[in-house]
């Protein structure tokens, strides 16, 4: 399959600390590909550098063309939806109006309406709180609104930062389940950063493993999960 | 009870105006955390090129277009060329900037035009609107009528156009804007555009009351501060309720106090931001804003 996204020797820093140190990787066109690693390894980070979030060396292609330096603005209006660290919910908007700023700088004058629906229909309790302060949602609500932002764009490739985070096992699933769905009906790739590693590898094809900036492994996620070190290290069995 | 309806109609009109320049404030203050203080100033010298129109004998209504717009556009070349290159530096630094804009343009129209003052046309009939026993002033009535049609204006921009939604979005996390592909940076300089010519309309509605001078905004500038604090600077609503609340009060207190009147009413207004302050810092509308450390 040809790939969507690849990254070579992606460096990134943040003032003088060095927090990537030359990581490849690629998503593939309808792939679900996962990063993995513990706290501080440069998965967040990795996301920010595809997104133009931080100053970074190295060659980033996102469908054959270099984007690496280009603002994050210009990326993003490329078809990359980057759900962040914390969701980025805009507190003070209505449900609704988070949404509508999702489609913001899609050239197309396709009624939004209807990509209202198509959204609704992914999340339905988000239709039932459309007028409300996004503020007042739930955290497991908010992850849905930040995904729902997302697909507003309708894109190609979608940047998932730590969707579990601070959620219930149950919320996780569901939200993990709508991902997958997501990525078979509306075509768009995934890039999923993770620290719940079974949950990543159940959804994902292929897995990347970051440690301090380095990718130091990376397969299938079949042969990722039967992998000792991962599993010691990552699935604790 | 005429006098008070009188006084109070005359201090909605006023009001109407420190409410403008109050909006003014808080568009900037909340887009950038920063107080423009050399808002007041954009103003006086909006209004003075609305006066060099009038003299090249242009209609009201066209010099009053064409000085929003050249506000406008002005306020947006301000924020590209001389707040943008301050942006990331501290805070204090940004307030430097503004108060030198300010002293710039209070000289830059001292210079041009002179310090003496000048009378302003108001674009409304002399003759004085009539309702039973009670007199109100033309200019009064209508300027609070024009206050509200750019107020109502900007209401449907911020509310009902994506344009809006995304200055609104921008101000409130830029992050996750530039993450919508909301240019953030040309929202905030659209904002100061704005809030430039939400300031001339407050000028050119002020300047047949007070008479044209490059300080005459000096005051109403305090007024504005008074309303935006009372209102609450994280609220545009409430700046312009303050504002008409700052003019009522002021007026009244000015008439029916008797050691107050038209000297100190200025007092009044600056007692009211230091109530406003001690009693309630955020303001009747606004929020508090807690930042996480």
């Amino acid at each position: 399959m040809p790939a969507l996204l690849e990254a070579e020797r992606v460096e990134a820093r943040y003032g003088w600390t060095k927090v990537l140190h030359g990581v490849g990787f690629t998503v593939e066109v309808g792939g679900i590909t996962t990063i993995l690693g513990a706290n501080g390894a440069g998965k967040t980070t990795t996301l920010r550098a595809v997104c133009g979030m931080v100053r970074t060396a190295g060659v980033i292609r996102f469908d054959g063309r270099r984007i690496d330096g280009q603002a994050t603005e210009d990326i993003v209006r490329l078809g990359i939806a980057h759900v962040p660290e914390g969701r980025g919910t805009f507190v003070q908007l209505t449900v609704e109006e988070n949404l509508r700023l999702g489609a913001y700088c899609r050239r197309d004058r396709a009624p939004r309406g209807a990509d209202l629906d198509r959204v609704y229909g992914y999340f339905p309790v988000l239709r039932e709180r459309r007028r409300q302060v996004a503020g007042t949602l739930s955290g497991g609500e908010q992850q849905m609104l930040a995904l729902a932002r997302a697909l507003m764009l309708r894109p190609r490739l979608l940047l998932l930062d730590e969707p579990s985070l601070g959620l219930a096992p149950m919320i996780v699933r569901e939200i993990l389940r709508i991902v997958r769905a997501i990525n078979q009906e509306e075509r768009a790739s995934v890039l999923l950063v993770e620290q719940n590693a079974a949950l990543a590898l159940d959804l994902a094809d292929y897995a990347y493993l970051l440690e301090t900036g380095r990718v130091i492994r990376s397969g299938p996620s079949a042969v990722m999960r039967e992998d000792d070190a991962i599993r010691r290290s990552y699935l604790g069995y | 009870m005429d006098t008070f309806l009188q006084q109070v109609v005359s201090g909605l009109a006023t009001g109407g105006i420190y409410g403008s320049l109050a909006l003014a404030l808080v568009m900037i203050y909340q887009a950038t955390d920063v107080v423009n203080f050399a808002q007041g100033e954009m103003a006086m010298f909006s209004t003075y090129l609305a006066w060099s129109m009038l003299q090249a004998g242009l209609p009201y209504w066209l010099a009053f277009a064409g000085t929003l717009a050249i506000a406008f556009v002005g306020g947006l070349l301000i924020e590209r060329l001389v707040i943008r290159p301050v942006e990331n530096a501290p805070i204090l630094a940004i307030v430097i900037v503004c108060i030198g804009l300010l002293v710039i343009f209070n000289s830059l129209a001292g210079w041009i035009y002179s310090y003496i003052q000048k009378p302003f046309p108001s674009p409304f009939p002399e003759r004085p609107i009539t309702l039973g026993a009670v007199v109100f002033g033309a200019h009064d009535v209508g300027a609070i009528g024009v206050t509200l049609v750019v107020l109502a204006l900007l209401y449907v921009f911020f509310r009902h156009t994506p344009l809006g939604l995304a200055m609104r979005a921008a101000a409130q996390n830029p992050v996750s804007s530039r993450l919508c592909g909301v240019r953030v940076g040309w929202m905030l300089a659209l904002g100061w555009g704005l809030a430039a010519l939400v300031g001339a309309v407050a000028g050119l509605m002020v300047a047949p009351k007070v008479f044209l001078d490059p300080n005459m905004m000096s005051g109403i500038l305090i007024y504005a501060f008074a309303s935006a604090t009372l209102g609450g600077f994280t609220s545009p609503c409430g700046a312009v309720l303050g504002g008409l609340l700052v003019g009522v009060i002021e007026n009244l207190v000015g008439t029916y106090v008797w050691f107050i009147g038209t000297e100190l009413k200025l007092t009044v207004a600056l007692a009211l931001i230091l109530v406003v302050l001690l009693v309630k810092p955020s303001g009747l509308f606004g929020r508090a804003v807690v930042h996480r450390v």
